[in-house]
């Protein structure tokens, strides 16, 4: 059965099904969920009390939960509110209010390969739903999260509208593979690494659209995915219809963003006052005879006010009998960086039916989006820092698209000078388009002779194309040789997934226990499809009367016009769940994975995990009111890792050089067969860890929590490390090798610590602790080892500062140890000879601190009264450092006097330095970068009933990135990279929104 | 009815997805790759790889200018590449060449302070011993066993047999590189299996005798001087290389060895091989027409072969603002020589030694020009304007960019054979006279200046003659390092010249310089590879 035909049958399935209509025989129970002030309670769980049933309300705090008709009773319950039961004998629709704080029992969470109630956990969970969610203008799920759960850190790589962020869960278990978590949608586990044209395919998905996000932090809550694991699973599980009048939301969000802080460099009298007195000192008055009598903000040229818009209607309730939800979402964002735009349409349609008596249900949820980027040219930002303020932006004439350009005495610009940072903008068009479409569709059926045993099969696709142009005109000063450039790249990437299994489960009542298997069957493909292009010259921007002129640029043509690289995954899975008394549970799992990356003798994986919780407060405590739930949690489990590995790299193969990589014999140009470097042997890293942890909660579940402890080992490292030289192709290959040990503590505490009829106020804190070592990295001992060079960074050319070596955190720092004057000023070139032997080489490096934080705090906390609502979240960073790349590359003289005959700018750490070349060894520029955050301040005001009651209202105010607090000295402490380095980040903004949100 | 069809068909659709999902599909090979089968099934697939096995020296990787290195976790193009590694060896570490820039450790070589841990020793390393390996695989897979095993006969077959000379020559020079910066080698051959084996590590001595005995063993085997392709290796080159290899055996094994010097010399100098009459031609971008004189280059080519190491590295190098004197757009403004250089030239115009081209549009020749307070600036030193990314004829070079250059990288010219001819005779060799000597510095000295104006006397021919005019002649070619090592003056007090050892004046260092460290990480990931002494 071909893929196409499977596609087919589906299809034909699905519209088969919609056709019918169901004749339900378990009763629907549809209803609204709000709060005291009745405004509604979104991600509240309903439970048939009595059987593991359950849904969760959408936004507009409806649900429809289908019930057998002996149930009689419904719990609700949402984090901060107290649990309730409702009767719902007789009725068909029903109204709860939720009030005060409150037992979250019988809350329902999203887990691996299904759902579970929350007290029934056993593994390290953490579900966040609408209510606990970052405020503002937020066009990507993963920032929903940030500071919102201890061991999670999601850190922005910049202000780019449609950026990217970097997600670790308790801080990453790899060295050179992946520390990506898994990320699953609506259970399809998504392509992570991205597409050409996408700086971030988790924008593709419209946060709106979100109803809650997992995150499976310890092994025993994600062994179920097996080799991908090791880093954790976020699960995104998107809003689902419920049952009932067809009800709609609109979302509107208007957002202004604006530059925050820019870097502190010279201004142009300054420099001018530099050069001149340097001048006078050398009596050489080259550089004097290049300034300028301008002063020019670069910083102030390349940025901009941006707003934005983002607007989502939903429709949610029933056709016929059949819950659906559609939602369509509209979103366009300038950056602050000029001509950085992104745009994006969503629309998603859910559809959940049950035929064959309810015995056979069916989920459907397709997801399409198209994103439009246009990238700026972040090289801009860098060259805002360093171009001459005494140059004017225009030169006044009309070479050089009219920007001010450093030329030769030929007129031709300086090959290697800085550029004009707003001819870098503006002389280059650089969009792409991304589209993709998440589909699936889940079937579970129950079978008539044997109900406790079901079937469910999933079948999901996740498809995206990527393609763009990158333009820049001819009369460009980076790119007028080849008569401007122009490149367009395709590809697309299809990801299948085909999932079945059995699900069965028994209450034994004898002995008050109960039991649930899982066994399945998955299979998945990922596959990418290039295509490649030549680059051309192009000119049209600067001046669109001229007829683009397109000709190829000499050497770009591709070896090979496409590629088609893809990998695939079988797994088996079990699972098993073991409740006794409701007091005693355990979990036990397994995976096995077989993938194509390795070689067939090795290329299956096992992947066991083991977990037990105890009620403890149902044992021990179970009189003691002011104590409402105690659990304690152990678990332990093996997690693996496989994206660090190429797709082919157990291969012995060859491959093409490129025609510009040739060598000349007589006349003739031959192309190279190079044998490649493979490694048979290689597999997956493996990450065991244990977790030991404790759920709480106190006076009436006012203040609810959880600690746990973790230790995490990974063996058989994918670490690229030094090959014995001529024992195989490469000096350098992927291979497991060496291990990596890391432990923390995560707490999470929220508290209602005001619960009144017109007053409440909620705070939430989560603290983490995270402390990673690398153990071992060779696999045979030598006392001389150093570690291994990683971190490369920007200013001469191969210079890197860190190293992963053993007894160290990873992408330590590898300095020399600057010495310092009476005075506290650092001595330039000066540094310690640590190894004492009477001369300072790279042997006399050592390492000073790392990038990593020690400790992360996120922080919330929101008050309530009567209409109106305030909100403040923050997080923090603490023990985390930067090597302030800016300031070693421009804070010298050697930056203001090029010696490439042009002047630049410095930063103002020069002032301080005086440093007259650039010393990027010295542990001088190795910062403290401990922060702490204001994310958002927002209000929100609950008009109600608008429109003679017809409609809802709320209305709601943020300001983002109010503020950071911190002593790094450069322009922003947060840093998304692992290495650890500050070089011209694309600002965050702070951004100023209003929205609306009426449901009617 | 509706309901048997509708389980009916869910029941077809989870068979066959389980059906589907248990085929074996899980064994995938990339599009565009080839296996050794294919890679190897006809005749071009051996060019192609033997291009590589020559290209080793030319490119960084199967990306021109980069992108696909073939050395792992460095900087491509300052780092990996043959060629520029070659020259911060053997140019750096001496009065000939300084550099400006802030690239790690590179101030390092100057400073004559380097360390094991350094990168671009690491990365010359890694490079030679990958280039003796790709020659091991072509001759792994060129057996006649092999050959015969695909069905290659016939004119192919005699080719690619022929060709395992050639690729044993390269071999063979990596190797001698290899003993001339490292002293002892990483040893693997033919035999070695890929992916298994541990090499093993021989002496500086033993690679010596292997080096020979290769290049005696091929001698026969590869074609008569001049008779090959453009670009290939022949028993010229065989020749050139056994006669510098003798040159310095005293140095490599203890053991003179200048009658084996003059008998090679010998040989290349009776092969037809004639001076090209004009000098500065022989480093410009159309020198591959000077096949007289140049045995053996290095082709480059500024579309076709390009990299950030090659001959492009020296146009770029050593431009300033002058750029435009180099035949590039635009210079890197980094690399000169010192007043070491300078005063082994009476006239450092050009007007009377026409190998003195230190003049550019931005450069004198003034001592003020050429004494150097900081290293770091590019505008302090003698500027050497030797390779030219210009044609001779006029017309245009390839690049019209001018980023890359044509220049061809001369690994043996006639007048080194004439060099070490006259070395190996005063230093003693037999088989060659004096008058001969004599008569060969002149041929060299008469096209420096253009006519007798240059020639010494028997009484000035003398080995510190021979130095300097080794200096005159050859440099920025890859010699320097190699000669001071020969005369005792590359670390001792005996010859010091600015910024020697680090000290503006120079000074005299530990003599372990004389042989660089084994790079730190290749001994741990090879337990059998020990440290030079000092290290």
């Amino acid at each position: 059965m071909s893929w196409s035909n499977a596609r087919t049958t589906v299809l034909f399935v699905l519209s088969m099904l919609l056709l019918q209509i169901a004749f339900a025989q378990d009763r629907v129970i549809t209803g609204r969920v709000t709060d005291a002030n009745g405004a509604p309670v979104g991600g509240a769980s309903v439970v048939a009390k009595g059987s593991s049933k359950g849904v969760v309300t959408n936004e507009a705090g409806r649900f429809s939960i289908s019930v057998a008709p002996s149930v009689t009773t419904l719990v609700v319950s949402s984090t901060g509110f107290t649990g309730m039961e409702v009767a719902i004998a007789g009725k068909s629709d029903v109204a709860v209010t939720l009030t005060g704080s409150t037992a979250n029992l019988g809350e329902v969470v999203v887990v691996a390969y299904g759902t579970r109630r929350k007290s029934d956990l056993t593994g390290s969970v953490t579900s966040v739903g609408p209510k606990e969610f970052q405020k503002g203008n937020i066009n990507s799920a993963e920032q929903l999260l940030v500071g919102k759960v201890a061991g999670l850190s999601v850190t922005t790589g910049g202000g780019a509208a449609g950026g990217g962020s970097r997600i670790r869960i308790r801080g990453g278990a790899s060295l050179n593979a992946s520390n990506d978590p898994l990320i699953v949608i609506d259970g399809v586990p998504v392509e992570g690494n991205g597409i050409a044209g996408s700086a971030n395919l988790l924008n593709t998905i419209n946060p709106n659209d979100i109803e809650s996000i997992t995150v499976l932090k310890d092994a025993s809550a994600a062994a179920l995915y097996g080799s991908r694991a090791s880093n954790g699973v976020l699960i995104v599980t998107t809003k689902k219809g419920t049952q009932g009048k067809i009800k709609y939301n609109y979302n509107n969000l208007f957002a202004l963003g604006t530059i925050a802080k820019t870097v502190p460099v010279l201004s142009g009298d300054e420099i001018r006052s530099i050069v001149t007195t340097d001048a006078a000192v050398t009596g050489n008055n080259t550089y004097k005879n290049l300034l300028g009598t301008a002063s020019t903000d670069w910083q102030k040229e390349i940025y901009q006010t941006a707003p934005s818009f983002d607007n989502t209607i939903s429709a949610s309730g029933s056709l016929g009998k059949m819950p659906f939800r559609a939602s369509l979402g509209y979103l366009t964002q300038d950056g602050i960086l000029k001509t950085n735009n992104f745009n994006r349409i969503t629309g998603t349609l859910n559809l959940s039916p049950k035929f064959l008596d309810n015995h056979l249900s069916v989920n459907v949820n397709l997801k399409g989006s198209q994103t439009k980027n246009r990238f700026a040219n972040e090289g801009a930002i860098g060259s805002a820092v360093s171009f001459d303020p005494t140059k004017p932006v225009y030169s006044g004439n009309k070479n050089w698209g009219g920007y001010y350009e450093w030329l030769q005495p030929n007129g031709l610009p300086i090959d290697l000078s800085s550029r004009n940072p707003l001819a870098l903008l503006m002389l280059r068009d650089d969009r792409s388009t991304v589209s993709r479409f998440i589909g699936n569709v889940q079937l579970d059926y129950k079978l008539h002779f044997l109900p406790d045993l079901h079937i469910l099969v999933n079948l999901g696709l996740d498809q995206s194309s990527g393609q763009g142009n990158n333009n820049i005109d001819s009369v460009s000063a980076t790119n007028y040789k080849t008569g401007g450039y122009r490149s367009h790249y395709e590809q697309q990437k299809v990801n299948q997934l085909a999932d079945v299994s059995l699900f069965y489960s028994k209450e034994l009542k004898s002995i008050k226990g109960k039991i649930d298997v899982l066994v399945g069957h998955s299979y998945q493909s990922f596959l990418t499809k290039i295509s490649n292009f030549p680059a051309f010259s192009y000119r049209a921007i600067a001046d669109p009367t001229r007829p683009a002129k397109k000709d190829t640029i000499q050497g770009s043509e591709p070896v090979f016009l496409t590629d088609r690289p893809e990998y695939r995954l079988e797994s088996y899975i079990g699972r098993v769940n073991f409740s006794l008394q409701d007091k005693y549970l355990l979990t036990a799992t397994i995976r096995s994975d077989a993938s194509s990356k390795l070689n067939p003798k090795d290329r299956t994986g096992y992947f066991p995990s083991l977990a037990f919780a105890w009620k403890v407060k149902e044992d021990l405590f179970k009189n003691t009111r002011q104590l409402n739930e105690l659990k304690l949690r152990i678990g332990w489990g093996v997690t693996g890792q496989q994206d660090g590995i190429g797709y082919y790299s157990y291969i012995p193969r060859y491959s093409r050089g490129t025609p510009t990589a040739a060598y000349q014999f007589g006349n003739t140009y031959i192309s190279y067969l190079r044998p490649e470097g493979y490694d048979p042997s290689i597999r997956w890293e493996s990450t065991t860890t244990t977790n030991l942890g404790l759920d709480f909660g106190f006076l009436g579940n006012r203040i609810t929590g959880s600690v746990d402890y973790y230790q995490r080992n990974t063996k058989d490292l994918l670490a690229n490390v030094a090959v014995a030289a001529g024992a195989n192709f490469v000096n350098e290959i992927v291979t497991n090798v060496g291990n990596i040990e890391s432990k923390g503590l995560e707490i999470n505490v929220n508290s209602a610590i005001i619960r009144k009829n017109d007053l409440s106020w909620d705070l939430g804190l989560n603290f983490t602790y995270n402390k990673a070592n690398i153990t071992n990295l060779l696999k045979n001992p030598d006392p001389n080892f150093k570690g291994q060079d990683v971190t490369f960074i920007g200013g001469g050319t191969g210079n890197s500062i860190g190293i992963h070596a053993v007894g160290y955190a990873p992408n330590s720092f590898l300095m020399y140890k600057q010495i310092y004057s009476s005075t506290g000023a650092p001595i330039e070139g000066l540094y310690e000879d640590i190894n004492r032997d009477g001369m300072i080489n790279n042997d006399d490096r050592y390492i000073y601190q790392k990038p990593a934080a020690d400790v992360l705090l996120g922080f919330n906390t929101q008050v309530t009264y009567k209409k109106l609502t305030v909100g403040i979240a923050g997080h923090g960073s603490f023990g985390n450092y930067l090597y302030n790349n800016v300031n070693s590359n421009n804070g010298v003289l050697r930056a203001i006097k090029n010696p490439i005959n042009f002047i630049g700018n410095a930063t103002r750490d020069y002032l301080t330095t005086r440093f007259d070349n650039n010393r990027y060894l010295s542990d001088y520029y190795i910062d403290n970068a401990s922060f702490f955050r204001i994310d958002n301040i927002n209000f929100g005001y609950n008009v109600g009933g608008v429109f003679k009651n017809k409609a809802s209202l709320r209305v709601n105010a943020s300001i983002q990135n109010v503020l950071v607090i911190t002593k790094y000295g450069g322009l922003d402490p947060e840093n998304a990279g692992d290495g650890g380095v500050d070089n011209n980040i694309y600002p965050r903004p702070r951004v100023y929104s209003l929205g609306i949100n009426l449901d009617f | 009815m509706k309901y048997t069809m509708i389980k009916n068909t869910l029941l077809a659709l989870t068979t066959g997805v389980l059906l589907f999902s248990c085929s074996k599909k899980l064994d995938l090979f990339p599009q565009n790759d080839f296996t050794s089968q294919n890679a190897y099934a006809n005749a071009d697939g051996y060019l192609s790889v033997l291009a590589k096995v020559y290209g080793g020296l030319a490119t960084s990787g199967n990306a021109g200018p980069a992108g696909a290195s073939d050395i792992q976790g460095l900087d491509e193009g300052s780092q990996s590449p043959f060629i520029r590694g070659f020259f911060n060896c053997q140019e750096l570490p001496t009065d000939e060449a300084v550099v400006a820039w802030n690239d790690q450790t590179i101030k390092d070589f100057h400073n004559l302070s380097w360390s094991s841990s350094d990168p671009f020793l690491k990365g010359i390393y890694a490079r030679l011993v990958y280039n003796v390996m790709v020659a091991n695989e072509y001759l792994r897979e060129s057996t006649d066993a092999k050959l015969a095993s695909r069905g290659i006969a016939g004119n192919d077959a005699t080719n690619i047999k022929a060709s395992r000379a050639e690729a044993r020559f390269i071999r063979a020079f990596n190797y001698w590189v290899m003993i001339d910066l490292f002293g002892k080698c990483t040893f693997i051959d033919e035999n070695n299996n890929v992916g298994t084996d541990l090499p093993k590590e021989r002496s500086r001595a033993e690679v010596f005798t292997y080096v020979e005995t290769e290049l005696k063993a091929i001698e026969s085997e590869l074609k008569a001087p001049r008779s090959i392709d453009y670009g290939r290796v022949d028993q010229g080159s065989c020749w050139a290389l056994l006669a510098r290899l003798y040159l310095n055996a005293q140095v490599y094994t203890g053991t003179a060895r200048y009658t084996d010097a003059i008998t090679y010399a010998q040989k290349v100098i009776n092969a037809g091989y004639a001076l090209h009459s004009n000098y500065r031609e022989l480093f410009m971008a159309d020198n591959h027409k000077r096949t007289g004189e140049i045995i053996f280059a290095v082709n480059c080519d500024g579309l076709r072969t390009k990299s950030y190491g090659n001959t492009s590295f020296f146009v770029h190098a050593a431009a300033g603002d002058d750029a435009n004197d180099f035949g590039v757009g635009g210079g890197w403004y980094g690399y000169r020589a010192t007043k070491g250089l300078a005063d082994r030239f009476s006239d450092l115009t050009g007007a009377t030694d026409k190998r003195a081209m230190f003049i550019t549009s931005a450069f004198g020749v003034s001592p003020a020009q050429i004494a150097i307070s900081d290293v770091g600036n590019f505008s302090n030193g003698l500027h050497v304007n030797k390779y030219r990314n210009i044609r001779a004829d006029g017309l245009g070079v390839s690049d019209v960019n001018r980023d890359f250059a044509d220049i061809d990288f001369p690994v043996f010219r006639l007048s080194e054979m004439y060099l070490i001819y006259a070395e190996a005779v005063l230093r003693g060799g037999t088989g060659g006279d004096a008058a001969t000597a004599l008569s060969h510095i002149n041929k060299i000295r008469q096209r420096a200046f253009g006519n007798t104006s240059g020639d010494i006397t028997s009484a000035q021919l003398t080995t510190d003659f021979i130095l300097d005019e080794r200096a005159r002649e050859l440099y920025w070619e890859g010699h320097r390092r190699t000669d001071l090592i020969r005369y005792g003056r590359l670390t001792t007090g005996t010859y010091l010249w600015p910024w020697k050892g680090g000290v503006a004046s120079g000074t005299s260092v530990d003599s372990k310089y004389n042989i660089f460290p084994i790079p730190a990480s290749n001994r741990t990931a090879n337990p059998n590879l020990s440290q030079n002494p000092g290290y």
